[in-house]
């Protein structure tokens, strides 16, 4: 099974001659994604060969989606053409979009979200600044590297892109169903809350790892969400208990204004709801380990 | 990027939002010239990106352009809050009927904007929220649709304002939202919106805070920078482009991804608790790429800081290889040499992920002065700290 992304999935990337796209798509094809094909205006019917395989180009989504059957996009086109790239997916209507890009202005993410409300949600939208999905063994859309972990029953779900390629390294030995960087700016699409009800639906995934970090309050919302409705075990982690109230640290969302959005408040938010909070990435993988044995 | 008073008072302006006359000044001479241009009574008013600056006594009414010098004199160079005063703003004295809020802010939780309004301005936002939240009117903004003349409408109502100033601060609230739109801005702020006894309705303080990712379409703000108040270390690691936020401890810290910098952040702090309490000097991200030059800028600006006594570089090989890290730090260290700064403080590098172990290699036979390698997360940090307390 696992979430958002299968062996079924029919991928195409919206950017993928450009600089990102062309160097990450070879690595999605290598991971066993079926790439349909590729999106740009410019390029439209064309072909690009990537180690030996022949993906099309289509001038828009809709196209790709009517001669491909795509279900899936992921996007690597620059900041400022995100936006319109985003809502070209949604009125496409296919069914995920995965915005790689970083450094989307937020004005621009959120009228694209509302866009995604107002026409009916029917795209679930990863990102943006996310490393996409990986369900690994099966499909791969985004830049997470398909050759860390294999295949197994944790579900992970991350507002960093390396330190979901961290503890999925740290928990090689156990494997995912699926892995989900949602991003970490301060308007996403898919959530904590979106993954994890994902994974509690999920037959194949056992208990879910979750990592969060400074900046606004879906880790506590998440807690509450944990709190009410998921039953699997859940193991968190968050990180910046040591950023100073006011700084940027490095994700346009990590920022601790004044008492909210502190490491210290998502903590204790999620130990109220019963998750077990490891204090490093080690520490966590460990605390995940154990409750996959106690599994059985 | 907050913005000073003026600053975001100039962006009002530009969108027609009503702001008194001004003048910024550096002197208490350019402030009495200042107050002389403007004529009457003015008020001083201290340009720092804090609030309550009005309690720490950094505003003061000045009825005449002597008394505007003399205050202006006491408030430059005062302390508030932890920033120094480097320039006041010299504005006409407003006749205050009555004093409201305004802001649209960005809404995180709900993925949208926010409108709060409230007939009652002048406190703490805070403050108002906590005493009298039936006061503070919150209203959801479309951002398909924005705030046109029936929106404003709604939020004045909402806002419980008097009716005899219903329309101008209609008006203001949509030149408010141009200003919000036009600028990239995640927050606009006016506390206190004055209403005179004429019902003219004034932005008396502004607080705008622009959004750093939309700087590639208004090349305009990038003036708006305070260079001169910048951390130096976080100014000149700015013009190379890196991602460094400075702090106050004992050991540098470099990695790639924001998330497991910050998580390195706090596994030294932890580690620091068994070692004289040293503490993180520094956020640095080094993002995907670590080249030999960006390992190079990223380790010259942390060994530039006098405080550093170790340095924790903490690299998870995901799309990056760690054997072109390990080749980075090599070419680095020569980099340094050459630049006549060898590195002579004590590096701990921990590599995991892609190619950990050919760069682990890479850096056994380069055999650099002073370098270690630590195989976990955890261990390395804690080696770099101990190393940071035998150094202090």
């Amino acid at each position: 099974m696992a979430i958002f992304l299968t062996e079924n999935s029919k991928v195409i990337v919206q950017g993928m001659t450009g600089s990102e796209g062309s160097k990450h798509t070879p690595k999605m094809l290598k991971a066993g994604t079926t790439i349909v094909g590729g999106v740009n205006p410019r390029k439209a019917g064309t072909t690009v060969t990537f180690d030996g395989a022949d993906v099309p180009v289509f001038g828009t989504v809709a196209e790709a989606m009517e001669k491909t059957g795509a279900d899936v996009s992921v996007v690597f086109v620059p900041p400022a053409f995100a936006k319109a790239a985003v809502i070209e997916a949604i009125d496409a209507g296919i069914g995920m979009c995965v915005v790689i890009t970083e450094g989307i202005p937020v004005h621009d993410s959120a009228f694209f979200w509302a866009h995604a409300v107002a026409t009916g949600n029917k795209t679930r939208i990863i990102g943006p600044n996310c490393p996409g999905v990986i369900s690994p063994g099966k499909s791969n859309a985004g830049i997470i590297p398909a050759d860390i972990s294999g295949p197994g029953r944790m579900g992970l779900v991350s507002k960093s892109g390396t330190l979901t390629y961290q503890m999925m390294y740290e928990l090689r030995d156990i494997g995912f169903s699926s892995a989900v960087g949602i991003g970490g700016d301060p308007v996403i699409g898919t959530t904590h809350i979106d993954a994890l009800q994902a994974f509690e639906d999920d037959p194949e995934t056992d208990a879910i790892v979750m990592i969060g970090e400074i900046g606004g309050d879906a880790e506590e919302r998440a807690a509450e969400y944990i709190k009410a409705h998921i039953s699997k075990p859940v193991i968190g982690y968050v990180a910046g208990f040591t950023a100073p109230e006011g700084k940027t640290m490095g994700h346009a969302g990590a920022i601790v204004s004044g008492s909210s959005g502190t490491a210290a408040a998502k903590k204790e938010a999620l130990e109220a709801a019963g998750v077990r909070v490891g204090k490093t990435p080690s520490e966590t993988a460990e605390l995940a380990r154990e409750v996959i044995k106690s599994l059985g | 990027m907050d913005l000073y008073e003026y600053q975001a008072k100039d962006l009002f302006a530009a969108h027609g939002v009503p702001v008194l006359p001004g003048q910024v000044v550096e002197t208490a001479d350019a402030a009495q010239t200042a107050a002389e241009t403007i004529g009457g009574a003015v008020v001083v008013k201290a340009q720092v990106k804090t609030g309550g600056r009005g309690k720490a006594g950094g505003v003061k009414l000045a009825a005449t352009p002597i008394e505007a010098a003399e205050k202006a004199g006491a408030i430059l160079g005062m302390d508030i809050k932890g920033h120094t005063v480097h320039r006041v703003l010299i504005t006409e004295a407003s006749d205050i009927a009555q004093e409201y809020y305004f802001s649209y802010l960005l809404d995180r939780a709900n993925r949208t904007f926010l409108a709060m309004a409230s007939f009652e301005g002048g406190m703490e936002i805070e403050q108002l929220a906590v005493e009298r939240p039936d006061a503070l009117a919150r209203i959801p903004i479309n951002p398909l649709t924005g705030v046109d003349a029936a929106k404003a409408a709604e939020i004045v109502a909402a806002g419980r304002f008097p009716a005899e100033v219903a329309d101008q601060v209609a008006a203001v609230a949509v030149e408010l939202w141009e200003t919000f739109v036009a600028e990239d801005a995640t927050l606009v702020e006016v506390n206190p919106l004055v209403r005179d006894p004429q019902d003219r309705i004034v932005a008396l303080d502004g607080k705008v805070t622009l959004d750093d990712n939309a700087g590639f379409r208004h090349p305009a703000h990038a003036e708006l920078v305070d260079v001169a108040a910048e951390d130096p270390l976080e100014a000149k690691a700015k013009a190379k482009h890196l991602n460094y936020v400075k702090l106050d401890g004992e050991v540098g810290i470099i990695g790639n991804g924001a998330g497991l910098v910050m998580s390195t952040l706090d596994v030294v702090a932890y580690a620091g608790e068994r070692h004289s309490g040293v503490r993180p000097a520094n956020f640095l991200d080094i993002g995907g790429g670590a080249s030999a030059e960006v390992m190079a800028n990223g380790l010259e600006i942390i060994l530039g800081d006098p405080d550093v006594r170790s340095v924790f570089v903490n690299v998870f090989g995901g799309i990056t290889a760690c054997d072109a890290v390990a080749n980075g730090i090599v070419q680095a260290f020569a980099l340094l040499e050459g630049r006549g700064e060898p590195v002579t403080k004590p590096i701990v590098v921990r590599l995991d992920g892609n190619n950990a172990e050919e760069g682990r290699r890479i850096l056994t036979d380069a055999a650099l002065p002073g370098l270690v390698q630590v195989d976990t997360m955890d261990s390395a940090a804690d080696r770099a700290a101990e190393l940071a307390a035998a150094g202090v």
